[in-house]
């Protein structure tokens, strides 16, 4: 039982993390239909920033913990939104009358540039965060012990997930997102600032991954350069199985991804933990293609 | 067929010849030459042979049949590893491994293809990728206890014909760039064939090819199995040039490096391809400083040819077909 939830709450973690990256695959291809390849990158990019801020600069040393981690989460969000937009005027935006594959191609050529930018700039060995950032507590929580990181890793992915829920919801902005993903060009009719949409999905989007690599980076301590590309896999998977498109899908998606691969690495085995996740996405593509929450297609509002 | 043409066409194709022949004898040109790095550069086109050899397979689920697919390094993968297999624990001879390398990564390939071939565009591509994951996975896991792990497995023949044993770089060069010109010859042959002009007609306008009577799926699969097979060729002549297998041989950067091939050269375009291959292979080594930027020029590479040029370098030129009789006396003669 108690290892049954020490991988529980290691999964819910972990989903967790997954459903932000989801969340900005989900948003561009809702607007767009474009799967955005170069998003696992942006968040390697947000665990390399906050590297950067807090170990090479070492903020936690002259603010203090909680200051340090809170001025890396503002910069870290600033930064990797602006990386995305100026990702969206390079590689997408001159691409926006084209054919979808040559988008898809232009996609992974970015996502590539971005891969080897980071290499070239931060190197291509493990790089490792500091250990005294967060405090090394264990909290008892129904009866059993849990590491802190985990409910504060947790807490602020559902915290941010809940933001942006309402933000979609909400504002005259979000109802411009879910008008545009339903139908661009009704949309446009209507009034709806398409091109505008996009760049403030392109803001969004990126700054939630980033956002997941700097929790990377303090959950798991290490980070390197490849990184962005499993963990970006992973996250589409999620946003997959939620139903590409779906908001509320996506933050599902990731939670249960989370959840089968810390069982399966837990019950069936470990070397095979990240084929699984692949299995998955397979298997989800080739019979439920929509998730298990489809986009709603005719939605009245 | 005018006179002019017949001309253009007769140097044209003497050219082409002469240029073949030149290239054939740059290891002995090398040599002469006294180059201490001579094995080297013959080592260098070795390598672009061998994925110009690649690229032509992919080239045919890609660039003809229009299948995004990015899992190429999977089939190459298996045709390498029964080859070692083969060798290592049956003693059988590279040479004999070849046919059964083919059938084994085309096997695999039909085996997958079936669920997945009908997916759109950049779903296949996420699930190609997926593939070669899970291939890479299973073989760094020693799968059946066959594939020797991480380390993978080492001590290949070499190949040998008729007695003689291929040893140096310039003996592999032979081999190497025979089976390219074989392989030229094969997908050359299969685009003129009723299955190429089946694919060409799939990839303008798959609805009006399926109303035509033209079965799509099928030829959509003997496109991605045909071009599996030709990979688990490929790796046959991988493993026994390098004497060794692993896993991270055949890695998803492989699979980017021979869509970029592809893609950059021209997809659908066999000159293309070449030119991409010796792009892509070749310019790293000649500009040394580019060796490890290179895939950050590749990426820059494949965003601006979409943007400016996204039919690739050498696209296809576009077919041209000869009208039958009564409507070539009515029309005029459309065909060269």
């Amino acid at each position: 039982m108690d290892f049954f939830f020490q991988q529980l709450s290691n999964g819910l973690t972990v989903g967790g993390i997954y459903a932000l990256i989801a969340l900005g695959y989900t948003m561009v291809y809702g607007v767009m239909k474009l799967i955005n390849f170069a998003h696992g990158e942006l968040f390697a990019l947000g665990a390399y920033i906050g590297y950067s801020l807090l170990v090479t600069m070492n903020l936690g040393g002259r603010l203090g913990p909680p200051m340090a981690i809170a001025l890396t989460i503002i910069m870290v969000a600033s930064l990797v939104a602006l990386a995305g937009h100026l990702l969206e005027r390079a590689a997408y935006r001159p691409l926006s009358h084209s054919d979808r594959l040559s988008a898809v191609v232009s996609a992974l050529g970015a996502s590539i540039f971005l891969q080897n930018a980071i290499m070239i700039k931060w190197g291509a060995q493990y790089r490792a965060y500091g250990a005294d950032l967060l405090p090394n507590v264990i909290v008892n929580l129904f009866g059993q012990n849990v590491p802190l990181i985990r409910i504060l890793v947790f807490l602020f992915a559902v915290v941010v997930m809940t933001a942006l829920y309402a933000f979609i919801h909400r504002t005259k902005l979000g109802l411009a997102i879910r008008a545009a993903a339903i139908d661009q060009g009704a949309a446009k009719l209507m009034g709806v600032d398409v091109r505008r949409v996009i760049a403030v999905v392109f803001i969004i989007g990126p700054a939630l991954g980033g956002l997941a690599g700097l929790l990377v980076g303090l959950y798991y301590g290490q980070i390197n350069f490849i990184m962005g590309q499993l963990y970006g896999l992973k996250a589409f998977t999620a946003a997959i199985i939620g139903g590409i498109g779906n908001i509320p899908g996506a933050m599902i998606g990731g939670l249960l991804l989370g959840l089968i691969e810390a069982l399966g690495a837990a019950y069936v085995s470990v070397a095979w933990k990240d084929a699984l996740t692949f299995v998955v996405l397979i298997l989800i593509l080739v019979f439920r293609p929509t998730g298990l929450l489809p986009e709603r297609v005719a939605e009245k509002l | 067929m005018s006179a002019s043409n017949f001309q253009s066409s007769a140097l044209g194709k003497l050219l082409t010849y002469l240029s073949i022949l030149l290239f054939l004898s740059i290891p002995w040109l090398l040599s002469a030459l006294g180059l201490e790095s001579a094995p080297y550069w013959v080592d260098v086109l070795n390598n672009i042979g061998l994925y110009t050899m690649l690229a032509l397979s992919l080239n045919l689920i890609l660039g003809q049949a229009g299948m995004f697919h990015m899992g190429h390094a999977a089939f190459f993968a298996v045709g390498a590893y029964t080859t070692a297999i083969l060798n290592l624990n049956h003693g059988w001879s590279i040479m004999a491994t070849m046919p059964v390398a083919a059938l084994a990564a085309g096997f695999v390939a039909a085996v997958l293809a079936g669920p997945i071939i009908h997916l759109r565009g950049d779903y296949l591509l996420i699930v190609t990728i997926g593939i070669v994951e899970i291939v890479r996975i299973a073989l760094t896991n020693d799968i059946f206890g066959l594939t020797g792990g991480p380390s993978g497995l080492f001590g290949i023949a070499r190949p040998s014909f008729f007695g003689f044993k291929l040893t140096k770089p310039h003996h592999f060069f032979y081999f190497i760039w025979f089976m390219v010109i074989l392989s030229l010859i094969l997908f050359n042959w299969l685009e003129n064939s009723r299955f190429g002009r089946a694919l060409k007609f799939i990839k303008e306008d798959a609805v009006a090819a399926e109303n035509m009577g033209i079965n799509t799926t099928f030829y959509k699969f003997l496109a991605f199995v045909v071009g599996a097979a030709w990979a688990g060729v490929a790796g046959t002549v991988f493993a026994c040039r390098l004497r060794t297998v692993s896993p991270e041989s055949f890695n998803f950067g492989e699979s980017v490096v021979l869509f970029t091939i592809v893609i950059l050269g021209g997809s659908g375009s066999q000159k293309g391809v070449l030119l991409g291959s010796f792009l892509v292979m070749g310019l790293p080594q000649i500009l040394r400083d580019f060796q490890d930027k290179r895939f950050l020029i590749f990426g820059a590479a494949l965003v601006v040819m979409m943007i400016f040029r996204p039919q690739g370098l050498i696209p296809p030129k576009p077919a041209r077909f000869c009208l039958p009789e009564p409507w070539a006396e009515r029309y005029g003669s459309k065909g060269d």
